[in-house]
């Protein structure tokens, strides 16, 4: 896909960004949005505090147990008379789907917005055999239309301007539409009416399942879920093992802090239980259910550094905090999860190596830590990222070698001074006014574009002496 | 007070080297509050640069050099809330497996503050003199005010200046984009981000951002200076200094002296 083409490097990606007056335009307008609504809802929830806290444990007490929990789930599920899968790489659960395709001869099929599913780039595997895919969160059906890859975890289209929008649909009406978000959204309901109708299959990914009554949890804004997953024959939902929670009751408490952080809303406008296939006393509802419990890769973290990063309920928040996030958007992180969960969730699922740039796209000022729901430390695992990097030898040579030598200047006090003395003789040629405005090698990183104060004639060290 | 308070300075290797004025301050500062000042020569840096950037095992190395040197110190005072976060939050951790220097590494972090806490909260001083008049504006340095949990003390202390109107900096608790090797691993990023910082600074009619970190001060006065403004990025305690005292007053760039700035400094 166009935006995920991840063979250049992050910092040409990033740069891209930077100079796309529209992005920047739309990332700051809709960033700040969110953090104001987020802001405003949890201070007029004092209780916010503890459910964060009680969220937190839940998911810690659960992936201990995880394997009992699922279990549990699938139990519950099958008694409804649903279907479950396991999948223990992303391939496998989109093979799961594609054979569901291929024996109930689906065509079409409607899909709510799932990023368990953007993970396992079901679209284009759903297209190379026959099915069409339709995307029906307003969102994910701009990007669709697009051919783009979402770049927010819940605003798939946040990068998006309301005029691009009207391009994308005028084209795919044949007649030239205003940009008006409103005629917008009713051309997109009138086209995706039809395509409710006409779908063989409906898939979803799962906000969270309950281990105790088998329900799966959609919780979204539109009303597309609901449709999705009652009006086609077959449903299938793709969630990520580290979704499911106990209980009815656990629910309650995350519901409470999960559309707050996301949007600022007490609730989403619809929150979706749904419990198996149509049972025999309903008048609604698919005739089969298929659940898909997918591993690819979190399992192995239950245990290991980064574990903190599977409590994530995709909420967003820390993207839209993100210093780094809101000047670059969701694309050039290049990976399906972008921001500073997706560089833990990107090393969680394609290995350290994938992040050996991103890793370090973070100025761990700790604003997504403050803001996350369940308090993962976000900047405390990024270090601990970088730390495996230089462990396992995948940060470059010369960095290694710079920090090494850096930490023998640090550690003797000699040569520290001696190092500081030559520092001081080298940027001389440089000195304007009392500023170094443009210095050569890896310093120029930094005076292109900001002064540098010169080392001082006099250190503190030295003034000290006057001053005993 | 029945025995002088004494305190030793951590000065950190970017004041040490490229804002000694700062130090100064801080000693002009403190001893004007009583307090007993003294400055362990064989300090360098705290090491945070190297735990940043996944530098663990250096970063201890590190911290079981500068634990012994503060080991007698009654206070540590730090002008910068990211080496105080380093020392009180992290030194215990890197030097856990430590029989001797973990212990040592753990009261030293009970013993460390930065600069406004240690004011506010041990000396409780709320109210000091400055020569500076006019209007400042203040940024909440990233690991004072979320690591350390510390917004309330800088502001305290500067509100109640006589002759200084503090005005809040929207997005004040916004990052500016430093973060250490960040800085110039993405430095377009970086510079992109401070750009919001320096655009919100100018809003306030400022003449000065005051900040207590000098990894900020850094950043915020590199993008103000090359952009040719007048407004000055400047320390808390070159800020302060009190009654009795005579803290050296900063001095504007040179090319922004013939500037327009919003807050003008005048000779105690």
């Amino acid at each position: 896909m166009s935006n995920q083409a991840s063979t250049k490097p992050f910092a040409e990606r990033a740069a891209v960004a930077l100079r796309d007056t529209f992005l920047q335009e739309a990332l700051t307008i809709a960033t700040t949005k969110f953090i104001g609504l987020r802001k405003d809802s949890f201070a007029g929830f004092p209780q916010g505090e503890a459910l964060r806290d009680r969220a937190r444990a839940i998911k810690e007490a659960t992936l201990q147990r995880l394997d009992d929990y699922l279990e549990r789930l699938a139990d519950n599920v099958e008694r409804l008379g649903g279907h479950v899968h396991w999948a223990t790489t992303g391939d496998e659960a989109r093979e799961t789907i594609l054979r569901l395709c291929r024996d109930r001869r689906v065509k079409m099929a409607v899909k709510s917005k799932s990023m368990a599913t953007e993970e396992i780039e079901l679209n284009d595997a759903l297209e190379q055999a026959g099915v069409v895919p339709v995307e029906t969160d307003l969102g994910e059906y701009i990007i669709q239309l697009a051919h783009e890859k979402p770049s927010h975890i819940i605003a798939p289209a946040i990068h998006k301007t309301k005029g691009q929008v009207a391009d994308l649909f005028s084209r795919e009406v044949g007649q030239r539409l205003p940009a008006d978000p409103e005629v917008l959204t009713a051309v997109a309901r009138k086209e995706l009416r039809q395509k409710f109708l006409q779908a063989d299959m409906g898939i979803t990914g799962a906000n969270f399942a309950v281990a105790d009554t088998g329900t799966i949890v959609l919780v979204t804004n539109e009303g597309n879920g609901r449709m999705v997953t009652s009006l086609p024959r077959i449903h299938v939902a793709v969630m990520g093992i580290e979704k499911v929670i106990p209980s009815m009751t656990d629910l309650m408490v995350f519901l409470a802090i999960l559309a707050r952080s996301a949007t600022g809303q007490k609730l989403s406008v619809y929150t979706t239980l749904v419990r198996g296939p149509r049972q025999a006393r309903e008048v609604e509802g698919p005739e089969e259910f298929h659940l898909i419990l997918m591993d690819n890769g979190r399992s192995r973290q239950i245990a290991g550094e980064l574990r903190e990063a599977l409590y994530c309920l995709r909420c967003g928040a820390c993207l839209n905090v993100c210093p780094v996030y809101r000047q670059i958007g969701g694309h050039a992180y290049g990976h399906t999860y972008p921001g500073p969960i997706g560089i833990l969730l990107t090393a969680m699922l394609k290995g350290d190596r994938a992040v050996k740039e991103l890793a370090h796209a973070s100025s761990l000022c700790g604003a997504c830590h403050e803001v996350c729901p369940v308090r993962i430390d976000i900047p405390r695992m990024l270090i601990e990222l970088r730390h495996r990097l230089d462990r396992e030898r995948i940060a470059p040579l010369a960095e290694r070698l710079v920090f090494k030598t850096f930490r023998r200047l640090l550690t003797s006090p000699a040569l520290f001074r001696l190092s500081v003395a030559l520092g001081r003789v080298a940027q001389r040629p440089f000195v304007r006014n009392g500023r170094l405005r443009s210095l050569p090698l890896v310093f120029a990183k930094w005076t292109r574009t900001r002064d540098l104060p010169p080392v001082a004639t006099q250190t503190f060290t030295q003034r000290w002496k006057g001053l005993r | 007070m029945t025995h002088p308070i004494r305190a030793s300075l951590l000065v950190t290797c970017l004041v040490d080297l490229f804002y000694p004025e700062v130090g100064v301050a801080m000693v002009t500062l403190l001893r004007g509050l009583g307090v007993t000042v003294d400055f362990p020569p064989s300090q360098t840096c705290c090491g945070l640069p190297l735990f940043n950037s996944g530098y663990q095992d250096e970063a201890a190395r590190v911290a079981r050099h500068v634990v012994p040197i503060f080991s007698a110190s009654e206070h540590v005072v730090v002008p910068s809330g990211s080496c105080a976060w380093m020392i009180k939050k992290e030194y215990p951790g890197l030097l856990r497996d430590d029989p001797a220097l973990g212990k040592d590494a753990e009261a030293l972090a009970d013993r460390t503050h930065e600069l406004s806490q240690f004011l506010v909260k041990v000396l409780g001083v709320t109210h000091v003199k400055t020569a500076f008049r006019g209007r400042v504006t203040y940024h909440d340095s990233c690991h004072l005010l979320r690591g350390l949990g510390e917004s309330q003390s800088s502001r305290t202390l500067l509100s109640n200046l006589e002759g200084v109107e503090l005005v809040e900096l929207p997005g004040a608790d916004e990052c500016c984009g430093f973060g250490g090797s960040f800085s110039v691993r993405l430095p377009e990023v970086s510079t992109s981000i401070l750009g919001k910082k320096i655009a919100n600074i100018e809003k306030t009619g400022a003449g000065c951002v005051v900040a207590c970190d000098a990894g900020c001060l850094m950043q915020m006065s590199g993008g103000l200076s090359r952009k040719g403004s007048p407004v000055r990025a400047l320390h808390l305690a070159q800020l302060l200094y009190s009654e009795g005292g005579s803290a050296p007053l900063p001095t504007p760039p040179p090319e922004a002296s013939a500037g327009k700035a919003g807050g003008r400094t005048r000779a105690a």
